[in-house]
């Protein structure tokens, strides 16, 4: 069963049309809402006019963002509805409720908004500058969580320090050292189903949501902390999820779905997002401006790393402030290096508001980092593999906010990297001019993550038997997409040794009934869920072994459970049947014993500790996965115009439990890597207002654009993780910003520090190289 | 709900005649689903950039979002939900060409219609159709074997 | 989704067409030609165009021809972009159209529609502009032919009321050699940032531009320059010093690199067309 590419579950109802997401359970007599966005990125609101929008037939109620609490998970500084200011381009100013959704769309074009307009802070860069105007100016009031530091009077929302080593000591042995800047700006996750939510209030006080989210016990838990109300009278659905990425954490449109109904006496209102509200007003994936500057010996040992990470947050810190964390956490790439100095800041501009990002943080630093190495190799005239393999973590080093690695909390980078360096015939050729047009390149980069995740994140498991013996498993991992559900349905049946057939994955969440996962985020579903249906399973196993030792007069030491029946090890023809015992067991004459089994697990995640505010140094999460990446690409030296060849994944996955689910995974990660680094990000205008906000112009990848994917896996187990397999949901994607733009930068001989990779940025940087100037 | 002006159309899908009330300007995609709740085929722009919407008329795909429902009186509209066990949803099951499946409806419609029209289309027909689709969590490739698949089949069985 | 309400009309004949404009005007509406919709409905959710009555005039017969007649192509302003690439009388149409949008939208897409849309591309345009083709425009006044450069200045100059029936091609040029190229500024679909349609008549290139300017052009000068004894390259020079101004400098990319783009791209499409 494990390591079988066995079908997910909700298959059949995906390709059926019968597979149901949030917005499809919108029901007669729902009400629509419409947002009010601000065309402004930065300015007072100084009047909000909504007589003409209340006198539109079938409109309800219009929500504005008076008195409202802050909002936010880490640092609580965002009105759900803009209040008396906004702060970037397409954020919620009103909220308008309707009979429908036309009528709504109506009623909002006639909001009238005057605002004031303010100077605008356009990056990270520029928020810092002396003068620069400030975005938060009550920053030192706002309500934080711990290891959280805001500075006030400045645009910094928060600063991530790692001190480790002696930087003096590390520059002192360095002898040959790189320094190099790199920069891009906001993008968006994309999914395909836009962001979603419906509330209603019940006349008992329970509020019932339905949300796209992959967050569906948070929003529970925040809409009770904001807004005073009973934990337990908030309910949240969660069906299955039409992409997420990360864009789906953080809980927005939760918050004006449940104001709305509130608005309207608890009738049942949709909050569903345009693309182009999904693009801009909900949150999008943070930018980067980065220095990096590495020391290392004529051999090339790194010895010092020197790194400044200006974080893109964007207007709201949402987690844009655990993204900048998580950069710091692994700031270096997976190298080994003693003496470490980085500053990770999360800074405000008038940029659409960050979130986590598939690779939450490591796409963006690897891109720093891996291009950093390519041109310590160069100076170095080193071989690009032989460099990161010199300096490739291993078991025994420490990360920069100083683990110790051991044999099961890294992957084997080594291996991956060996493995990579056959797969790509990197030894036969790294440049060759095909023509006096043509050449053909490859560039590599090196991966590695953990999972920042909170310190007492949990997740549990509920099981559930069937008259027949067959078991409802119900976790609450979200199904996105990854099939993780389908995964954890692997580890029971291989666990309880029946037919996989006979577990029925529950596959909405329904935070009233179904036991609480975290989040579904940070690849960490398989491991932490994986967990807690392993100890439930063990849990059931205990009852029907307890109940079959009375059935067959034998002692449990001396049972086994699996194939559907409880059996005596020494003597398998001696058995009971689980369906005859799953709802107790009944004797001839009737008596009864036991009663349904119902298996329960829980895992929570073990001495995760918050970093030291001064040095970093603390442990952010439970294992690292690590890989290498590479990508080789066609390059017209005429037009700057290129083709991806070929990409290449080499990642130590633990254990591979679905084969082909888990290179699917690889491959949409890899996938997605590339179409931002070769076309997305948001177009500004001189105003900070985003010029693209629709899919016309914010160009994804298409069919037909894909190369050639190779992926493969070491295993190295994760000693505590289900059957020791790792997380690698995001991680296919870290490495292929770098890669593409190392293989690029050697094809055009020109250093290609930002993103994404046009060809007009090549010309660019191509034409400023000859003329001086652009 | 006064000012909006509201008509009966009577609209051919999947096989079943079906008379809705709806206003002239409805796209087709919206009578599907909030009328005729056939909620397979999906919203992703409503602006005819990402295919999720993409149905069958008189066979051949159309981006529901971009086409009025009163424009489809008098032909045949086939949606997700009116195709039963075909060769095409087979292979995407097989070849795991979807995660979220938030696309698939729209990619499976549009790829039944290519190897219908083309069972021997070449790369760069298949390239042509299936470009019209957005899918972000694939790598395409996973969709392109699918689809080849079933090319492949019915090469076999000419 | 279209945020206001209209109602639909669906004549039959070219008179009725014009009939029901005049009618709906004077109850004091603002009826609009309807072809493929795919602008008019994407552009309404925008507020970017309104309406309350639209006039589909993709089931009136002349507007649906796709035949030769008289040693003339006739193509129906409502013929979709993928039928006339399927019947493929027009190659570099063919070319042309295939490169716009995507194929299920141009299933919708009209070769009316394409050429009188706001959208600024208008690419379908560019081989009729090449071609000196005649296009049948129907009116108050009754039904006219006249030549595309006189209608097609920038944009379809069209009265109010009129609409766009054909466009009739000479046969003579239909198998003319051409060249075609669309360059993006990063992938397969998506806008042009350049795109460069050419017919070569009589030894002589005829050129004509989709992305370069705010609208699509044919242009006199440009030809004369391309068309000269000299060098490639000097006469591409020259000719790049006659476009007509703006240049485009937008998201697709800034001007000088769109003049760059146009210079490579000037210099294949002459290369492709050398010694035809
Ligand atoms: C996904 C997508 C991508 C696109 N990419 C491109 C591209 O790369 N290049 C490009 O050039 N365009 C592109 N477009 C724009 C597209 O060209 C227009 O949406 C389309 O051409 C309009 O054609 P239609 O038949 O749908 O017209 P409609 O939407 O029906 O009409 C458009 C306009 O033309 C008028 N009109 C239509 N027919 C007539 C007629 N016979 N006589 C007079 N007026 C008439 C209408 O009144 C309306 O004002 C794209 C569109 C989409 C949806
Ligand atoms: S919803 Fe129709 S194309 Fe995107
Ligand atoms: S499967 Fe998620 S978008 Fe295609």
């Amino acid at each position: 069963m494990i390591g079988k590419s066995v079908i997910r579950k909700e298959a059949w109802d995906k390709v059926t049309g019968a597979a149901k997401y949030t917005n499809d359970y919108v029901t007669p007599g729902t009400l629509h809402a419409r947002l009010v966005t601000s065309p402004y990125a930065h300015a007072n609101i100084q009047a909000i006019d909504i007589e003409k929008a209340l006198s539109v037939p079938g409109v309800r109620a219009i929500v504005t963002g008076e008195g409202l609490p802050l909002t936010g998970e880490d640092l609580l500084d965002r009105p759900p509805i803009a209040f008396e200011k906004v702060r970037y381009h397409g954020e919620v100013v009103a909220v308008v409720v309707a009979d429908t959704l036309v009528q709504a769309e109506k009623a909002a074009n006639l909001v009238r908004i005057t605002y004031e307009p303010l100077p605008v802070v356009g990056s990270p860069r520029e928020a810092l500058k002396e003068g620069a105007p400030l975005i938060h100016e009550q920053l030192g009031s706002y309500q934080k969580g711990r290891g959280i530091y805001p500075e006030p009077n400045t645009n910094i929302a928060h600063r991530t320090k790692i001190r480790k080593g002696n930087m003096e000591k590390g520059w002192a042995e360095s002898d040959v050292v790189v320094e190099a800047s790199f920069s891009f700006s906001p993008s968006d996750h994309a999914a395909m189903e836009t962001r979603c939510a419906t509330a209603e209030i019940l006349p008992d006080g329970y509020i019932i949501i339905y949300a796209s989210s992959q967050s569906p016990f948070m929003i529970k838990k925040l809409i009770s902390s904001y807004f005073g109300e009973d934990v337990g009278k908030v309910i949240v659905h969660t069906p299955l999820v039409g992409g997420a990425y990360g864009g789906k954490t953080p809980v927005q449109l939760e918050l004006l779905a449940y104001l709305a109904s509130k608005a309207v006496g608890g009738r049942k209102v949709s909050v569903w997002n345009t693309r182009e509200d999904d693009i801009i007003t909900s949150p999008v994936h943070i930018g980067l401006e980065a220095t990096v500057k590495l020391g290392c010996t004529n051999d090339g040992y790194l010895k010092a790393a020197e790194i400044l990470y200006l974080f893109d947050g964007g207007a709201y810190s949402d987690k844009a402030i655990d993204v900048s964390r998580a950069g710091a956490v692994d700031c270096t790439g997976p190298y080994h290096i003693e003496n470490v100095w980085c500053d990770s800041l999360c800074v405000y501009t008038n940029h659409p508001y960050a979130c986590p990002f598939r690779g939450f943080g490591h796409g963006e630093l690897s891109f720093a980092i891996e291009r950093t190495m390519d041109l310590l190799a160069e100076k170095l005239q080193m071989d690009r593999l032989e460099l990161r393999m010199k300096n490739a973590i291993c078991p025994g080093h420490t990360t920069p906010t100083q683990v110790l690695l051991n044999n099961s909390n890294v992957g084997n980078l080594p291996k991956c990297i060996e493995r990579l360096r056959e797969l790509i015939h990197w030894d036969d050729w790294q440049r060759i001019e095909i023509d006096a047009r043509t050449v053909r390149a490859k560039g590599v980069s090196c991966i590695w993550k953990t999972s920042t995740v909170d310190t007492d994140a949990s997740s549990g498991a509920i099981l559930t038997f069937n008259p027949n013996g067959s078991i409802n498993l119900i976790s609450g991992v979200v199904e996105i997409g990854t099939g993780t559900k389908t995964i954890l349905a692997q580890i029971l049946a291989e666990k309880m040794k029946m037919d996989i057939k006979d577990i029925h994955v529950k596959m909405e969440v329904d935070t009233q009934t179904t036991p609480e996962h975290w989040k579904t985020v940070a690849s960490r579903g398989t491991f932490m869920a994986g967990r807690a249906v392993l100890k439930a399973a063990d849990d059931a196993i205990r009852q029907l072994k307890e109940i079959a030792s009375i059935v067959l007069r034998a002692s449990v030491e001396d049972l086994e459970v699996g194939y559907g029946k409880v059996f005596l090890r020494d003597d398998p023809a001696i058995y009971v049947n689980i369906k005859d015992i799953a709802y107790g067991y009944k004797y001839p004459n009737g008596n009864a014993i036991g009663g349904q089994i119902i298996g329960r697990g829980n895992y929570i995640l073990r001495h995760l500790t918050y970093l030291d505010k001064e040095t970093g140094a603390g442990k952010p999460g439970p294992e690292w996965t690590v890989g290498a990446q590479a990508v080789e690409i066609e390059f017209d030296k005429r037009d700057y115009t290129y083709k991806i060849i070929r990409a290449v994944s080499v990642i130590d996955i633990g254990k591979v439990l679905n084969e082909k689910a888990a290179i699917g995974q690889v491959m949409g990660a890899m996938s997605m890597g590339l179409s931002w680094a070769s076309r997305e990000t948001f177009l500004f205008d001189r105003y900070e207002r985003v010029l693209n906000p629709q899919l016309r112009t914010y160009r994804l990848l298409r069919f037909g654009e894909h190369p050639e994917y190779i992926v493969e896996f070491v295993e190295t187990p994760q000693i505590d993780a289900p059957y020791g397999a790792r997380g690698a949901g995001e991680h296919g994607l870290i490495g292929m910003p770098s890669a593409l733009a190392n293989a690029l930068s050697v094809a055009a001989e020109v250093p290609l520090n930002e993103l994404p990779l046009v060809p007009e940025l090549i010309w660019r940087k191509k034409k400023g190289e000859h003329h001086g100037s652009i | 709900m006064a000012t909006t002006q509201q008509c009966e159309m009577l609209l051919t899908v999947n096989g079943e005649a079906h008379s809705v009330i709806a206003r002239p300007a409805d796209t087709l995609l919206f009578v599907l689903r909030n009328k005729l709740r056939l909620t397979g085929a999906k919203p992703g722009c409503l602006n005819g950039d990402c295919g999720a919407c993409t149905v069958l008329i008189d066979g051949g795909p159309i981006k529901s979002c971009m086409m009025l429902a009163i424009e489809t009186v008098g032909k045949t509209i086939t949606t997700i939900e009116g195709l039963k066990h075909s060769p095409i949803q087979q292979a995407f099951v097989e070849h795991f060409a979807f995660q979220c499946g938030y696309c698939t409806p729209g990619f499976i419609m549009n790829a039944h219609a290519l190897t219908e029209k083309y069972p021997d289309a070449s790369d760069d027909v298949i390239q042509e159709w299936l470009e019209s689709n957005i899918c972000r969590c694939t790598s395409y490739r996973e969709i392109e074997q699918a689809v080849k698949s079933v090319l492949l089949k019915k090469h076999r069985n000419d | 989704m279209v945020p206001f309400d209209f109602t639909y009309h669906q004549p039959s004949s070219i008179h009725e067409a014009i009939q029901l404009f005049q009618t709906l005007q004077q109850q004091g509406k603002k009826p609009m030609y309807y072809a493929g919709g795919t602008e008019i409905i994407t552009l309404s959710r925008l507020h970017l165009v309104f309406t309350d009555a639209v006039i589909d005039i993709k089931q009136i017969p002349e507007c649906q021809v796709l035949d030769i007649q008289q040693q003339q192509l006739v193509l129906g302003a409502g013929v979709s972009l993928t039928t006339i690439e399927e019947a493929n009388p027009f190659p570099l149409l063919t070319k042309t159209a295939s490169e716009v949008a995507d194929r299920t939208a141009r299933n919708q897409i009209t070769l009316g529609g394409n050429i009188c849309g706001q959208i600024f591309y208008r690419e379908a345009v560019l081989p009729l502009l090449l071609a000196d083709s005649e296009v049948v425009i129907a009116g108050k006044d009754g039904v006219q032919q006249r030549s595309i450069h006189q209608v097609f200045q920038q944009h379809m100059q069209l009265q109010p009321g009129e609409f766009l029936i054909q466009v009739k091609t000479e046969q003579t040029y239909l198998s003319l050699p051409y060249a075609h190229i669309k360059r993006r500024k990063q992938g397969e679909v998506g806008y042009p940032l350049v795109t460069v349609a050419a017919l070569k008549k009589d030894g002589q290139l005829r050129v004509a531009f989709s992305g370069v300017c705010p609208f699509p052009f044919r242009s006199q000068a440009v030809e004369e320059r391309l068309n000269q004894q000299l060098p490639v390259n000097t006469r591409i020079d020259e000719a790049l010093q006659h476009l007509p101004r703006p240049i485009l400098d937008d998201i697709e990319g800034s001007a000088q690199y769109r003049l760059f783009v146009l210079k490579h791209t000037l210099f294949d499409i002459i290369t492709e067309l050398e010694g035809e």
